[in-house]
């Protein structure tokens, strides 16, 4: 056992001077670096392979964030040292340095695609879906029906409805909220739905039998067993939207907007400037996807998901 | 037919009845008279031809023209644009299959990918990875790949996700006690896998492989929006918007709905078709 770890800590040394050397290398002797960087790779996933199997705290997030930046760094070594063309794939380094530059103008298209668009559509959308799902609630025989067309609606690429959007609302942000609307209008009906057949039929007759009205079951009983459906439609619909307002850029927008950065600056064949917006929008994505996950961690602690420590999966 | 699903046929008919009727009423209130009105029974500014919202006849029309009223491998007929765009979203399926099934594989086998590489698989669904798509079109151009390949890896790209997930859980799913009879016979890790997680993880497959299919033919189609694209159900639309023909939009948008929902029902019956395999708790 002791041995073992003496083995890791030498690769995971053996890994780290590797890499700083390769790094240091590529500009002046490219293939040096590139078995260098052979030689990290192999000692870092060797060292990573045995801080996997422990299972303390810290552990379970280092091997993730470790094994990233071992996958930039190969990234970056490999792209510099096969001198792979800007066209093809930048560097990691490049992309950074493309963010930053372009940080002002990013932070311009983050307001047009993700306040003026994404969020207003995203609230509206997921509001009037919980809404509609709520009120079918009482009626059997709607929702008996609105399920399988929503499940269809679920099918087919709503996206493709911008141009329709776009020509009755223009280029502005009305016409991609509107998509992102129609978006993510269904994945809240059909949680909701779903979600307020949650309560067991033992809960409800306690309800029943303490002379509780429709709307206190439904405020002390069913909403709060629904929570973790409307958590799962509303981070389905963080990602969704955020999609919608992207892709529905493609077919035209105002000067600003990550959709539009990306279709502009593929245009010029400026590569890094590409990455740098999907690295906007997949910082933009993640954000919201970890508000999320943390307001539903507060919210539905009680939820036999939420009490193991270890993930689902 | 029992009662359920009778009153099901009932309810859906009486729903899409409603949204025919609120269409039908939105139709005649926004679209404008035109000059010289078409003679008929039905109110004259049902046959705009620049409507603001078509009405549903207008639109069963353009669809039934686009699918039916030219040659297949005419540029104008829908059945070859829904063609070409199920073709790339298939070969994209078809990949994204092969990959997520590989990974999770590789995910259930290994530590290391389970702790290192699963992590990141879960963060990029909250990630829009549609919006690399005109970047792969212009790399793989670049590469001097055009056509098929850019399409099917966008839709490949964005429809591995889920099948890496359902099979992660599936392969998994397996009771332990199955799990232990299996080694008390000295079974090898293929042949647990062959023999008790693979056919286990089917009913997680279909699942995800429904999701998938559905993305992969979004994939598709916004895969065909950049760099000019001439034939598939996207560049139908993109030709749609710019020259402002509402009617083409519709039918196209409602060909592309008749193509996944299609495609995904296929799955349907390929799922109810497979054997049932039970995994004890």
């Amino acid at each position: 056992m002791k041995q073992a770890a003496q083995r890791q800590a030498f690769a995971a040394a053996a890994a780290l001077v590797a890499g700083v050397a390769a790094l240091a290398l590529v500009g002046a002797a490219p293939s040096v670096a590139l078995a260098l960087a052979a030689v990290c790779a192999v000692a870092g996933f060797f060292a990573l392979a045995g801080q996997a199997e422990d299972d303390r705290r810290f552990a379970v997030v280092l091997v993730p964030a470790l094994f990233a930046v071992l996958v930039l760094f190969l990234w970056e070594v490999l792209t510099r040292g096969f001198g792979v063309p800007m066209i093809l794939l930048p560097s990691p380094s490049a992309i950074g340095a493309a963010f930053w530059e372009l940080f002002p103008e990013l932070l311009l298209d983050v307001q047009q695609t993700v306040l003026f668009a994404a969020i207003p559509g995203f609230l509206i959308g997921t509001g009037f879906g919980f809404l509609a799902g709520a009120a079918v609630d009482r009626s059997l025989f709607l929702q008996q029906g609105l399920l399988p067309l929503s499940n269809f609606a679920s099918v087919i690429p709503i996206v493709g409805v911008a141009p329709i959007m776009i020509m009755w609302f223009g280029f502005g942000g009305e016409s991609k909220a509107a998509v992102v609307i129609l978006i993510t209008f269904f994945p809240a009906f059909v949680n909701m739905v779903a979600g307020l057949q949650q309560a067991s039929a033992i809960e409800r007759d306690l309800m029943a039998s303490y002379a509780a009205s429709y709307w206190q079951t439904m405020w002390k009983l069913r909403l709060p067993a629904a929570l973790p459906f409307l958590f799962a439609a509303l981070k389905i619909n963080a990602s969704l939207s955020l999609i919608g307002a992207i892709v529905a850029e493609f077919f035209g927008t105002p000067v600003h907007g990550i959709g539009f950065r990306i279709s502009a600056e593929i245009g010029h064949l400026a590569l890094d400037h590409v990455w740098a917006a999907i690295l906007v929008a997949a910082l933009v994505g993640s954000l919201s996807y970890a508000l999320l996950a943390w307001a539903e961690r507060s919210a539905t602690f009680w939820h036999p998901s939420q009490l193991t420590g270890r993930s689902q999966l | 037919m029992p009662m359920s699903k009778l009153r099901q046929a009932a309810s859906i008919a009486v729903i899409l009845c409603i949204v025919l009727a609120v269409w039908s009423v939105a139709a005649t209130v926004l679209n404008p008279v035109p000059d010289d009105p078409e003679p008929g029974w039905l109110p004259a500014n049902w046959w705009n031809d620049r409507p603001v919202l078509p009405a549903p006849p207008q639109v069963a029309l353009a669809t039934w023209n686009g699918l039916f009223g030219y040659p297949v491998n005419s540029p104008r007929s829908l059945v070859f644009h829904a063609a070409v765009t199920l073709e790339a979203a298939l070969a994209g399926f078809g990949l994204a299959a092969l990959i997520g099934v590989g990974l999770a594989a590789a995910i259930v086998h290994s530590r290391l990918l389970d702790r290192g590489l699963l992590p990141w698989v879960v963060v990029s669904q909250s990630i829009p990875v549609l919006a690399t798509a005109p970047m792969i079109v212009v790399v793989l151009g670049n590469a001097g790949f055009s056509g098929l390949l850019p399409k099917a890896v966008i839709s490949a790209s964005l429809a591995f996700f889920p099948v890496t997930i359902g099979m992660c859980k599936g392969l998994r799913a397996a009771g332990s006690a199955q799990m232990e009879l299996l080694r008390t016979y000295n079974a090898s890790r293929s042949q647990i896998f062959w023999k008790l997680r693979l056919p286990v993880a089917i009913p997680y497959l279909f699942p995800a492989l429904k999701v998938a299919m559905a993305l992969a033919i979004t994939g598709a189609i916004v895969g065909e929006l950049p760099t000019g694209a001439q034939a598939g159900l996207g560049a139908r639309l993109l030709i749609a918007s710019y020259n402002g023909l509402m009617l083409l939009m519709w039918a196209t948008l409602i060909v592309a709905s008749l193509t996944a929902g299609l495609s995904v029902g296929v799955l349907t019956l390929i799922e109810r078709s497979m054997p049932r395999f039970r995994a004890s708790q």
